[in-house]
């Protein structure tokens, strides 16, 4: 359950393994990131279904698919960077267009990467997976919704997934009686004034604005679109209708992800301004993760300036 | 190990004009498309679909059958009359070939033609496919074997290298690679775009058993893959020395055919010489 602020790579770990205690066919592969992806743990309790590739991203995307193609069900993982940049092609070529059962689950995306930087921090992966055919694409909030997701794109889904994972810990944020749904947005409440739709770590730092402009007589409501492709668009239809500035929020850049996704639909069955907080067209750096936040403009004071200025 | 019959290498070979054949044949009509890569692995595909492998044409996605992987996509002609000659399908799809809603593909699509264990074309990418295809069937308890087709242009993708060492790493001995060496890609001679060679002792430093042979005698082809069987703990790469374009000799060793596809003309006199080829 949701009580404890903890890190989604950490909650992956967990998952991955009881995964591979239930099921047989669970395959992991890893490019000598283990012990920071957390698959480490599955490759300790199951080592002839762990394979470690080595630095080597291209060719754990191709292994896995040939896995997949004998009836394993591969989870492949290393830093989102590498991940879905690296093997961009092999991704492409080979897991999409042949829609294979291969699941992609990525850490340390963003910029709370932290100390490492530029090169280690993907804000663009969210782009470049929503692009492809066949690809659905999920961002989870919390540790709670990562157990889920991981077991439901599992048990629930075949084809591939692109699962974006963080480094550092985040607050719990998902009730106890959600459930996910591949698709499905959880509301925490509609906003007269307006609404924030957020992904990933945003979603606390949407809850803990909505909290301070609610004292300031603003009626924000939040929306959690843990699912980017394929979007809820009817959930996005109720919010951008329901209020008077919609905005979303996401630790990617504001060109090709959450942002891109919302407004790309609404432009053509609802257009209404969409204010986007995310990464500007530009590369990270290297400080705390708390340290970037605030200067990438993540905060939540910085999404309550945003939305007090655009309702003005 | 009982060498290959004589009468068995004159069937293959009679099996490999026919592949040839349709090869030429598939490729005029389409009027675009790989002759040269197609070709000069003929020998291979046939040795491989006709005698090694099994497989059930009836039954393409029977759990025990070995796989075949072609890295070098591009030589999809070859594979679809491999396919077809087989059983997998109706001999007349040929004429489809890279046509609008043809399940032939310009390059071979695995969620359009049964048979097609992936898509490939994109090079680089088929070794470390056959790889994972290996560990699922070791994982399985299965004996079924793994076969990778790649180009000698092919082996300058880096990817390539990771998978060899991959391969290696996990003592993949029912897999078994071959390099279809005819020393051409598109823009020339290998070792004048990027020098690929030594290419025998590169797999060998990479922990493969390796056997060098002439890509176009078919029971050298034969015997190498039953060796390979043998082999435990590795990997085996037969490194095959061949010629763009074999068979025809118009074509052979002819650059400009890697991608280019015959004329009537060319095709006409093609399967003359392929018809008095032997007699």
């Amino acid at each position: 359950m949701a009580n404890k602020s903890m890190a989604t790579r950490d909650a992956y770990g967990e998952a991955l393994l009881e995964l591979g205690k239930r099921r047989l066919d669970i395959v992991v592969l890893d490019a000598d990131l283990s012990g920071s992806t957390k698959t480490g743990k599955f490759g300790k309790a199951f080592p002839e279904r762990f394979f470690n590739i080595g630095v080597a991203e291209q060719d754990m995307i191709g292994m896995a698919s040939g896995l997949s193609l004998t009836g394993k069900l591969p989870f492949a993982s290393t830093f989102a960077v590498f991940e879905t940049g690296r093997a961009w092609e092999q991704i492409r070529q080979t897991v999409c267009y042949s829609n294979l059962n291969v699941k992609l689950v990525a850490t340390h995306s963003g910029i709370t990467v932290g100390e490492d930087g530029a090169s280690h921090q993907a804000v663009e992966d969210i782009a470049l997976m929503r692009v492809l055919p066949n690809m659905t694409v999920i961002v989870p909030s919390d540790g709670y919704e990562t157990t889920q997701v991981i077991n439901t794109i599992a048990d629930e889904y075949f084809g591939p997934v692109y699962v974006r994972l963080g480094r550092s810990k985040v607050p719990s944020v998902m009730p106890e009686r959600y459930r996910f749904k591949i698709g499905k947005a959880h509301v925490f409440n509609m906003g007269k004034d307006a609404n924030i739709i957020a992904a990933g770590i945003m979603v606390s730092m949407a809850i803990a604005a909505a909290e301070i402009l609610k004292k300031n007589g603003i009626d924000t409501g939040v929306i959690n679109m843990s699912t980017i492709k394929p979007l809820d668009t009817k959930t996005l239809l109720k919010a951008a209708k329901s209020c008077r500035v919609l905005v979303t929020a996401e630790e990617h850049s504001v060109i090709g992800g959450l942002g891109s996704a919302v407004s790309e639909f609404l432009s053509e069955h609802y257009p209404v301004p969409v204010v986007k907080i995310g990464i500007r067209d530009e590369f990270g750096c290297s400080g705390s993760s708390e340290e970037l936040l605030k200067f990438y403009g993540l905060t939540p004071d910085k999404i309550v300036k945003t939305i007090k200025k655009a309702l003005k | 190990m009982a060498k290959v019959s004589q009468a068995t290498v004159i069937e293959l070979k009679e099996k490999a004009k026919e592949l040839r054949k349709e090869i030429l044949k598939m490729l005029t009509t389409a009027q675009s498309g790989h002759t040269g890569g197609s070709l000069s692995a003929a020998d291979i595909v046939t040795a491989l679909y006709f005698h090694k492998m099994r497989h059930n044409p009836k039954d393409p996605k029977w759990r025990e059958r070995d796989r075949f992987i072609l890295s070098k996509g591009h030589a999809a002609p070859l594979l679809y009359a491999a396919l077809a000659l087989s059983g997998y399908f109706s001999k007349s799809l040929m004429k489809t070939l890279r046509k609008l809603g043809s399940p032939l593909q310009g390059h071979p699509c695995s969620r359009t033609l049964p048979g097609v264990e992936i898509s490939t074309g994109s090079l680089g990418q088929g070794l470390s496919i056959a790889n994972g295809i290996a560990a699922g069937l070791k994982l399985d308890g299965l004996g079924s074997r793994v076969y990778c087709l790649l180009g000698d242009g092919e082996i300058q993708e880096g990817q390539v290298w990771e998978a060899a060492m991959t391969a290696a790493h996990y003592k993949l001995d029912n897999l078994c690679a071959f390099v279809d060496n005819n020393g051409l890609q598109i823009d020339g001679h290998c070792c004048d775009v990027m020098y690929i060679e030594p290419i025998v002792k590169k797999w060998e430093a990479f922990g493969w058993n390796v056997f060098d042979i002439n890509g176009h005698d078919m029971a050298a082809i034969v015997n190498a893959l039953d060796q390979a069987e043998t082999v435990r703990d590795k990997p085996t790469m037969i490194v095959a020395r061949t010629v763009k374009g074999k068979g025809i000799s118009f074509f052979e060793g002819k650059v400009q055919y890697h991608g280019m596809a015959p004329t009537p003309e060319e095709l006409k006199k093609a399967l003359k010489e392929l018809d008095e080829d032997g007699k």
